[in-house]
């Protein structure tokens, strides 16, 4: 599970020697997260995504915990006492808040993590698990965060389910008998809020879950890197402890600014003023609208606004958005280009930033009215999206003319030059 | 034979979305709303920006617009009396305001059990002036005038819509009429250019300079009620917003010396290492 040279967990206290005896979860979190993994020593701020999405996680965890004790998931309660919190629950107003945003964090995080991935070439052999795990993990962010979206029972949050929920319909034949099996009605009520609250706590720790796979599965081959290149020997690496944990630690710190800038300053601009209206079936909003993390695919899902090849303009556009997700999954075997590192595939490269900007437009038109130009803006950059990963990914990857490749890590951070070439004074050698 | 396929499908993705790109689109005719709606006015709140905080004489100010304009329509069904002690009122003057207030509490009578009403106490919620939707409609040509509580954060713009709409009201331009004849006002609404379809059913609420008469002397135009008003419902909708500003203040400060700190020690711990 790890490289010939990693450090050794050895307990010197009696006590932890007794422990490693009967249960040696020190040593589990020593080779885990401790000096007894070893990890490439180039990585840069962008490998500090994975440990902030566990701290959003974390932090969307404890706070949903503590909101669970005052929020009544009653449809005729609910959006009262989500009030209640804010207004009467001593310290309501920061953990709902914190509750809110940092559903937003854990987003932007993670966003930032799967396109570290998709630029770095993380998904390729050896570590196809670990996205694969990394899409589940998505995948089940998204159902909790739509799930909690829901919960104060707002405007937004009716609508937005009733919209979702929608999507089930368009399934041909069995549509509307599943629509309304899954809602425990024919449109959200009671039922719905109440299975989705209990879905809502559920998952999380189901995503707890398969992030401890996602982890395992990193630590069979041991964390990438912005080369590409594999580790070749110990002076290609450093262990995570001390030094990672300290950079994280200073990654965490300019995580939570942000955090709490957003939250005490700008706590509702990332929200829609319409979820401070009690849900009410019999209006309708001007224009409903998913919270920004899923505009990207709202785009997507409307895009398709033709019958096409005997399929329903709806259908298609369900069909789109799940594929949209789910092609990440086949995402290994479509790039079979044995460079990881975009830093060495030019082609790739600029392939990559057009889809950064790509996913920004959507995210702009899922925002936006559905009318022209908006539209068809839409329609372009869904083509894009789809063309990108199942076309021109495939095709890069059979015709690039990759850069040369650096024989090492250690050779591509020191040039050449000796380890201790530190200022004088400063460096004390190992 | 993967790649094969995942082409298929990205060309059949493609096709649907190149098809309904070059589809014509009905061309789409102005409306009066798309051009005649304006954006809200500025205006200048004392809570506004990062560090705001509520003025607490403007906040009584606009507390006693709600209570003798606002509140013969709107109910405000999240905010107890209790909370007015926030804003500046004494226990005593709040157990006032709840006595003499023009609504009545649903409540029982201790004999009989029949439904009766009584004054409202600190600890009761505004009572609403309506008992019902229904009868909220039936008073307002079938309108529905808004809960307050949450008013200014339900909207966009807030408590500058909210200033908008109060001292928007206009006559309809002549030439928005020539453009759109359909578009007349109908009779019950009220022509009004910072609400989204330009007809408001609400009358406006502030008419004349000195419609309410400030206990702390301030003069009443009808732009200081607007402002007063609307500071007070932000009040209303967020509570917590200067303990929210004033933590904030404090978590920054720590968090730029904590990550300072962290900082200095990943410096520290990878000064040997070149990376």
């Amino acid at each position: 599970m790890s490289f010939p040279w990693a450090e050794n967990y050895e307990p010197k206290h009696p006590l932890m020697k007794w422990m490693d005896a009967k249960l040696p979860l020190p040593r589990l979190v020593y080779n885990a997260v401790g000096a007894g993994y070893p990890v490439p020593r180039n990585l840069n701020y962008f490998w500090n995504f994975g440990v902030l999405a566990g701290v959003a996680l974390t932090i969307q965890i404890v706070t949903g915990i503590v909101l669970a004790m005052h929020f009544a998931s009653n449809s005729d309660m609910a959006f009262t006492s989500v009030e209640g919190i804010m207004r009467d629950v001593n310290g309501g107003w920061l953990l709902r808040y914190m509750h809110m945003n940092g559903a937003s964090m854990f987003f932007i995080v993670v966003y930032i993590h799967i396109f570290r991935g998709l630029f770095y070439g993380s998904y390729k052999a050896p570590r196809e698990m670990v996205w694969l795990l990394g899409v589940v993990i998505f995948l089940l962010m998204m159902a909790t965060a739509f799930m909690g979206y829901v919960l104060p029972w707002g405007q937004m949050s009716f609508w937005g389910a009733q919209v979702i929920t929608g999507f089930f319909s368009a399934i041909p034949i069995l549509g509307d008998p599943i629509h309304t099996w899954l809602l425990g009605g024919f449109a959200p009520d009671n039922a719905a809020l109440n299975r989705f609250f209990s879905l809502h706590y559920l998952l999380p720790f189901v995503i707890a879950g398969v992030i401890v796979l996602h982890i395992w599965a990193l630590h069979i081959p041991g964390s990438g890197n912005p080369t590409g290149v594999d580790v070749k020997g110990p002076q290609d690496t450093v262990p995570f402890h001390p030094y990672y944990t300290a950079k994280d630690g200073f990654g965490v710190g300019v995580f939570m600014i942000v955090f709490a800038i957003l939250l005490f300053f700008y706590p509702n601009y990332l929200g829609h003023p319409d979820n401070y209206i009690q849900a009410n079936p019999l209006s309708t909003p001007a224009h409903i609208v998913p919270e920004w993390y899923f505009w990207p695919f709202y785009a997507i899902l409307r895009a398709f606004t033709v019958n096409w090849f005997w399929i329903p303009a709806k259908l298609w556009g369900v069909l789109a958005m799940f594929s949209s997700i789910l092609l990440l999954f086949f995402l290994p075997w479509l790039d079979n280009s044995p460079v990881r590192s975009a830093n060495y595939r030019p082609a790739y490269r600029i392939a990559f930033w057009v889809l950064v900007v790509d996913v920004l437009i959507l995210g702009w038109i899922g925002k936006s009215p559905a009318e022209e130009p908006y539209v068809r803006i839409g329609q372009v950059a869904a083509m894009y999206y789809f063309a990108h990963f199942l076309l021109i990914v495939p095709i890069i990857a059979m015709v690039e003319k990759t850069k040369p490749l650096p024989n090492s890590i250690s050779e591509s951070v020191l040039h050449g030059e000796a380890e201790e070439a530190a200022p004088i004074g400063v460096g004390s050698a190992h | 034979m993967l790649r094969f396929l995942a082409g298929l499908v990205g060309l059949g993705f493609v096709s649907a979305l190149f098809i309904a790109f070059v589809m014509p689109r009905e061309k789409v005719e102005p409306t009066a709303a798309s051009i005649y709606h304006l954006p809200e006015k500025e205006v200048k709140f004392s809570f506004d920006g990062p560090f705001g905080m509520y003025d607490r004489e403007q906040l009584q100010r606009g507390f006693q617009v709600y209570k003798e304009v606002c509140s013969a329509c709107h109910s405000m069904k999240l905010v107890a009396f209790r909370d007015l002690e926030q804003i500046g009122f004494t226990k005593p003057e709040v157990k006032a305001i709840a006595k003499q207030w023009a609504v009545e509490v649903p409540s029982i009578n201790p004999d009989t059990g029949e439904a009766a009403t009584r004054k409202a106490l600190p600890s009761d919620y505004f009572p609403s002036p309506y008992a019902n939707e229904t009868a909220a409609r039936a008073a307002n040509n079938n309108a529905l005038p808004p809960d307050m509580s949450l008013l200014a954060k339900a909207r966009e713009g807030g408590s500058h819509y909210i200033y908008s709409i109060v001292t928007g009201y206009q006559a309809q331009p002549a030439d928005l009429l020539k453009r759109f004849p359909d578009a007349k006002t109908p009779t019950g609404l009220h022509y009004n250019p910072y609400f989204a379809n330009l007809n408001i059913a609400m009358p406006p609420p502030l008419v004349a300079d000195g419609q309410v008469t400030y206990a702390d002397g301030k003069k009443a135009t009808v732009d200081q009620m607007a402002q007063d008003v609307s500071a007070y419902l932000m009040w209303a909708a967020e509570p917590k917003l200067e303990n929210r500003h004033r933590w904030g203040v404090v978590v920054l400060i720590y968090l730029l010396i904590a990550t300072g700190l962290a900082y200095g020690a990943y410096r520290n711990i990878w000064r040997d290492k070149k990376h």
